[in-house]
């Protein structure tokens, strides 16, 4: 039969020696890889306490961003929800009123803006269609819940916190994958 | 058959086509179809005298007619420029046209805004697939762009001057379709606008097509406005009995809520019948309409985005085995708050507010 790679190695079928029978050489290989190991490094982490770092391209939770005085950036064009892959993402637009100006940036908002965490695949397809900046996927988890009602997140559970009036929590949200962003604009 | 009629032989972009004298080149393309026939912004074939404005259909003429075999020096308006016998025509074969094109697409886009993703037209927008085709991605222009003091134009129609190419088709809609007319251009150059001269609301019956043949997002629905994406809506043809206007449109479903109506287009986005303000305004339910079944959308059109045709579902097993529907332990409109049952989007006059989703 023709091999599919040359590293193929043929499989020795001859009768075991004496010595090979004992095990004794092959037991010892054994032990000596798992004497070893406790020697190295360890692999695993004390998860709470200490975290990995993130990827740079790491894909997790969705944020909406504001600008820099704190106005909503979304301007409801239904980019990211026609993006999806999973359909996760529903929105409803509304007309920015006259006194809503330093709330929403553009005069179209989305009144209602929703992701269903039970059907995003976290592909970024969203972060990438979107022409406002709006949304981005941060460096944290989508927090687990008991119950698949808290999975639908709603505009309030998506939008980062306030830069001016909550300046410590926006930093944080905004994460250091952001950071890279505006520093590279 | 008496007399033969005389065809004119015309040649375009190496497939040749016979067509009556007195055809202009872009319909002889239209004939054959596809990628052939230039884009045409301000051209609508309904509408009388229109075309020759926007340069985007322009072509080369590599041979004039067999009478006269030299080439046009310049490139030619293919809306406005009739055929010859044995007249060759380059269109996409020509480095010049596309060229050319290019330019055009240029010169539209320096004083329109970006703001596509605010405008309702964004979808169906002849010049977002004129410049995803032709446009470049950044501007060259540095200057401010032209911006308008605000026009109302009644309680039907949304003016956005800013995003007008000045392709004159509503004031040939008005001219024609209706038998007044109280907009128009006024003033020149850059300070051209689309405007009533003393405000004025537009009120004719047919006044409602200047919608449909706008090019671009300049003349909107205000019934519509923002309420949806046109690609997240579902297009439907259908009828109604009218005694004003031939009463076929398409409507634009969300649910089975009716979000906007408007007339039937063909595959160069005009429409086949105007249709009257009646029926595009007014007539928002289903029972008021006779559904004819969905409308046919190119599949290269974002529209036709998650929309499924001819859809074989498979059989549901488990009901069969259990002798009962599988009991639902998550109902998403219980918990969603986006197309809430009691809000009824379509019913609102215009765009929705933050008041209107609070009740």
């Amino acid at each position: 039969m023709q091999t599919l790679t040359n590293r193929a190695k043929p499989v020795d079928r001859r009768p075991m020696t004496l010595a090979e029978r004992l095990y004794v050489v092959n037991i010892f290989k054994g032990m000596m890889i798992t004497l070893r190991h406790m020697f190295k490094k360890k692999a695993t982490i004390q998860y709470p306490e200490q975290q990995r770092p993130f990827s740079p391209v790491f894909r997790g939770l969705h944020v909406l961003n504001r600008d820099e005085q704190g106005r909503e950036r979304c301007t409801a064009c239904g980019l990211c929800a026609v993006a999806c892959p999973a359909e996760a993402i529903t929105m409803e637009a509304a007309e920015r009123k006259p006194g809503e100006e330093h709330l929403y940036r553009e005069e179209k908002y989305a009144a209602k803006y929703e992701i269903n965490m039970l059907r995003c695949i976290f592909c970024g397809l969203c972060e990438e269609a979107c022409p406002k900046d709006a949304i981005y996927l941060s460096e944290t988890f989508a927090r687990s819940n008991y119950k698949r009602e808290g999975l639908i997140y709603k505009k309030q559970d998506l939008l980062i916190p306030h830069p001016i009036e909550q300046p410590e929590e926006y930093r944080k949200a905004l994460g250091n994958r952001a950071k890279q962003k505006q520093s590279a604009n | 058959m008496a007399e033969e009629k005389k065809l004119f032989k015309v040649t375009i972009d190496n497939i040749t086509i016979e067509v009556e004298p007195g055809t202009t080149i872009l319909n002889a393309a239209r004939m054959i179809g596809g990628d052939v026939a230039p884009p045409a912004m301000c051209y609508y074939s309904k509408l009388k005298g229109s075309g020759g404005k926007c340069r985007t259909c322009l072509v080369e003429v590599a041979q004039g007619s067999t009478a006269d075999p030299r080439p046009m020096p310049k490139l030619v308006a293919s809306c406005r420029t009739n055929v010859m016998d044995g007249m060759v025509v380059k269109n996409i074969t020509s480095e010049r046209v596309l060229d050319a094109r290019n330019g055009v697409v240029e010169f539209l886009l320096i004083n329109h805004p970006l703001d596509c993703p605010i405008c309702d037209q964004a979808g169906e927008c002849h010049l977002q697939d004129l410049s995803y085709e032709h446009g470049k991605a950044g501007t060259r222009y540095e200057f401010q762009r032209r911006t308008f003091e605000k026009h109302d134009l009644g309680p039907y129609i949304q003016l956005h001057m800013t995003r007008c190419i000045l392709c004159y088709r509503c004031v040939y809609v008005a001219d024609q379709v209706t038998n007044k007319r109280v907009h128009g251009v006024l003033d020149r150059g850059d300070h051209a606008e689309i405007a009533t001269y003393i405000e004025k609301a537009l009120d004719n019956d047919f006044i409602g097509n200047v919608i449909d043949v706008c090019p671009v997002g300049a003349l909107t629905d205000k019934t519509f406005r923002f309420k949806n994406r046109v690609w997240f809506l579902k297009p439907v043809d259908a009828h109604r009995d009218c005694p004003k206007c031939a009463g076929k449109v398409t409507l634009w479903y969300r649910g089975d809520e009716v979000f906007r109506v408007t007339g039937r287009k063909d595959q160069w986005g005009e429409v086949h019948d105007w249709i009257c303000n009646e029926c595009r305004f007014e007539k928002k339910k289903t029972s008021d309409w006779v559904i004819e079944g969905p409308t046919r959308v190119s599949r290269h059109s974002v529209i036709s985005a998650n929309h499924y045709v001819n859809v074989a579902k498979p059989e549901e097993k488990l009901p069969q085995i259990m002798g009962r529907p599988p009991k639902i332990t998550l109902n998403i409109h219980d918990i969603s708050d986006v197309n809430k049952p009691e809000i009824h989007l379509s019913e609102l006059p215009g765009p929705a507010h933050s008041d209107d989703f609070n009740k």
